[in-house]
């Protein structure tokens, strides 16, 4: 188990490294003069080697790498071109928005998602199956920011039932926040039904078609309990796994619908610094999301191990 | 084709090309043709296909005629007349710029349907190359691309676009780029499992006897074992690459003004929708969703023909 857990973390952490590699190259050394990027083609020669001096990006490439981990491993995520803040200061509020977010839209999607998955396994090739595989899909497959102004159009501007941005005014209670992200949740749910439905459907019809299903079944237990026990139990472990590997996926689609829902979360920040040039805040938010999607997906693995004896051994030996 | 309704194993008839004089059964190519007429026929048979097919084949008419089709100019702009409501006139409305919604919805199809195919095909080949080398090579090479593969894919695709549009610049030789980036491990990934599989048999053992060549193994032995799967991919990652691309371009980061391209209509007028102004942004909304759905139900129905 520990040998496990070492590989995986390894693994994780030479994903990081290369993510952080990526993100410096991209924007640090590609754009070439960072300073005239960030202050336009009319600003005067000074100012543009002023800023770099002040950026570090004067430096050689290596050093410049270098000075920046060194200050992530510090906790000093370095300052805000655009803002002159910290950068921490604006990536862990907007961080914890989108939790906030995507723990509303999980709440959700996670139980709904995994019910139609069951009941398409369980009515497999007949038309409720095909109705929720097919119209998951379908729903998947739309793209967030297509049912985001959908949904505004419909429930905000129609039927005027909810509101059509997702913050809620300063010092509101929990409910009306809620009620505030009912309408970006919903995007999210739309996107990740399908997905969940089917993985869920995959795992029930396997082990619907599993030797031990048909023991029970022959055994004379009731189909009820040879579901409840003995099918579910075996085919939602692995649906759970793969739904936290969506955490990284749901951060991109979060960009979208933050825009559109104007919240301020991970995913507005991170559109804000591309589009603001505001590279310490852009290369500290893409560090951040790949680390919770890396710290998300080991989880799962550990969860999903230590649920599942199975795993565990197969990978002791 | 005149047979595309006979129950599969109905006897394969003189076959349609007539230069070929084959033995009734023979084995080798003739067999290789059942099997594409059992999948034409059991895809023939899907009703998702058809819709799938349906829905992207009306999409391509407008790309291809839609400067014909469309009531009005796309690009002709009318201040006089800016975002007015829909009417007979402009049965869609106009946008701020006074253009016809509806006329832009469809020549909108376009771009996105020349961008989308051309990014993903070019992601399968080198996703397939890739898939192909790994697969049958192992070992160190394959070690060192799998862990490469993880690290991409453990960034979320928008961020891939984000980094790519600071460091390029927003166009659609950008847009291909992030598509092929992005879309090329996963692929990759698809593929060498497929390989994996085939280079346990025979032939491929045969060939190594022979003294073949490695690239002649690979491409000429291996290759048209695993198109199958290579195609599939192709039609998911369609499915994928036109989400993305339509994304990318609403974030204003895809395909660029004065296209009339939908993700860039919803970006240039959703601010507008709690003012009421509705139908810049629904109809170019209904139009990307209906052009995803469609080449979803197209490549589900491909998947299911082609994997049983």
């Amino acid at each position: 188990m520990t040998r496990f857990i070492a590989k995986r973390l390894g693994l994780g952490l030479i994903t990081l490294w290369l993510l952080s590699v990526l993100v410096f190259f991209g924007t640090q050394v590609l754009p070439g003069d960072v300073a005239r990027r960030i202050l336009g083609p009319f600003a005067s020669p000074s100012a543009v080697t002023a800023l770099n001096k002040q950026l570090g990006t004067d430096k050689s490439v290596f050093v410049q790498y270098l000075n920046w981990i060194t200050g992530l491993f510090h906790g000093d995520l370095g300052t805000s071109v655009a803002t002159r803040t910290s950068v921490s200061s604006i990536v862990f509020p907007a961080l914890w928005h989108s939790a906030k977010l995507a723990i509303l839209a999980f709440i959700i999607v996670v139980p709904l998602g995994i019910l139609g998955g069951v009941l398409a396994a369980l009515y497999e090739g007949r038309f409720r199956d095909r109705l929720i595989s097919v119209g998951g899909l379908s729903a998947t497959t739309v793209p967030e920011f297509v049912w985001s102004v959908v949904f505004i159009l419909v429930f905000a501007l129609w039927l005027g039932i909810l509101p059509s941005t997702a913050t809620a005014p300063p010092g509101s209670g929990f409910l009306t926040q809620i009620e505030y992200l009912v309408l970006p949740a919903l995007c999210l749910v739309f996107v990740l039904f399908g997905y969940i439905a089917r993985m869920a459907r995959a795992g029930t019809i396997e082990s619907l078609e599993a030797d031990y299903t048909r023991t029970a079944v022959i055994k004379g237990l009731p189909y009820r309990t040879v579901v409840r026990r003995h099918v579910l139990r075996n085919s939602l472990l692995p649906t759970i796994a793969v739904v936290a590997t969506q955490a990284g996926y749901l951060i991109g689609g979060l960009v979208a619908i933050e825009l559109v829902f104007n919240y301020q979360g991970i995913g507005q920040v991170l559109y804000r610094a591309a589009i603001q040039k505001d590279f310490p805040v852009l290369q500290s938010a893409v560090l951040i999301v790949g680390v919770v999607y890396l710290v998300a997906t080991l989880l799962a693995d550990l969860a999903y191990s230590l649920l599942n004896p199975r795993i565990r051994f197969e990978s002791s030996s | 084709m005149s047979s595309f309704g006979e129950p599969i194993g109905s006897s394969v008839t003189a076959a349609d090309s007539p230069a070929v004089a084959e033995p009734t059964v023979g084995p080798g190519p003739d067999e290789a043709k059942v099997i594409r007429r059992e999948h034409l026929a059991l895809l023939l048979r899907s009703k998702t296909f058809i819709a799938g097919a349906l829905i992207l084949g009306f999409w391509i008419v407008c790309a291809i005629f839609g400067n014909l089709i469309a009531p009005d100019d796309p690009l002709r702009t009318n201040p006089v007349a800016a975002l007015q409501a829909p009417s007979s006139a402009h049965l869609f409305g106009t946008d701020t710029l006074g253009r016809d919604v509806l006329s832009r919805v469809l020549v909108g199809a376009r771009d996105i349907l020349i961008v989308a195919p051309l990014a993903t095909l070019l992601a399968t080949a080198m996703g397939t190359l890739l898939g192909l080398v790994t697969g049958y090579f192992r070992g160190f090479v394959d070690d060192s691309l799998g862990r490469l593969i993880d690290a991409i894919l453990a960034v979320p695709v928008v961020i891939v676009g984000l980094l790519s549009m600071v460091a390029l610049g927003p166009s659609t030789v950008t847009v291909i780029f992030v598509i092929a980036v992005v879309f090329t491990p996963v692929i990759a990934r698809t593929v060498r499992a497929a390989v994996l599989s085939e280079v346990q048999y025979e032939y491929v053992a045969a060939a190594r006897l022979r003294n073949e060549r490695a690239p002649y193994i690979l491409f000429g032995e291996i290759l048209p074992n695993v198109m199958g799967p290579v195609l599939v991919e192709f039609t998911v990652r369609l499915g994928y690459a036109i989400f993305t691309i339509a994304t990318l371009s609403f974030l204003g980061f895809g395909i660029q003004p004065p296209a009339p391209d939908w993700g860039l209509q919803i970006y240039q007028h959703y601010g507008l929708i709690s003012g009421g102004y509705w139908w810049p942004v629904l109809f170019p909304a209904l139009a990307i969703a209906s052009l995803v759905i469609g080449v979803n139900l197209l490549s589900d129905g491909i998947s299911q023909a082609f994997e049983r």
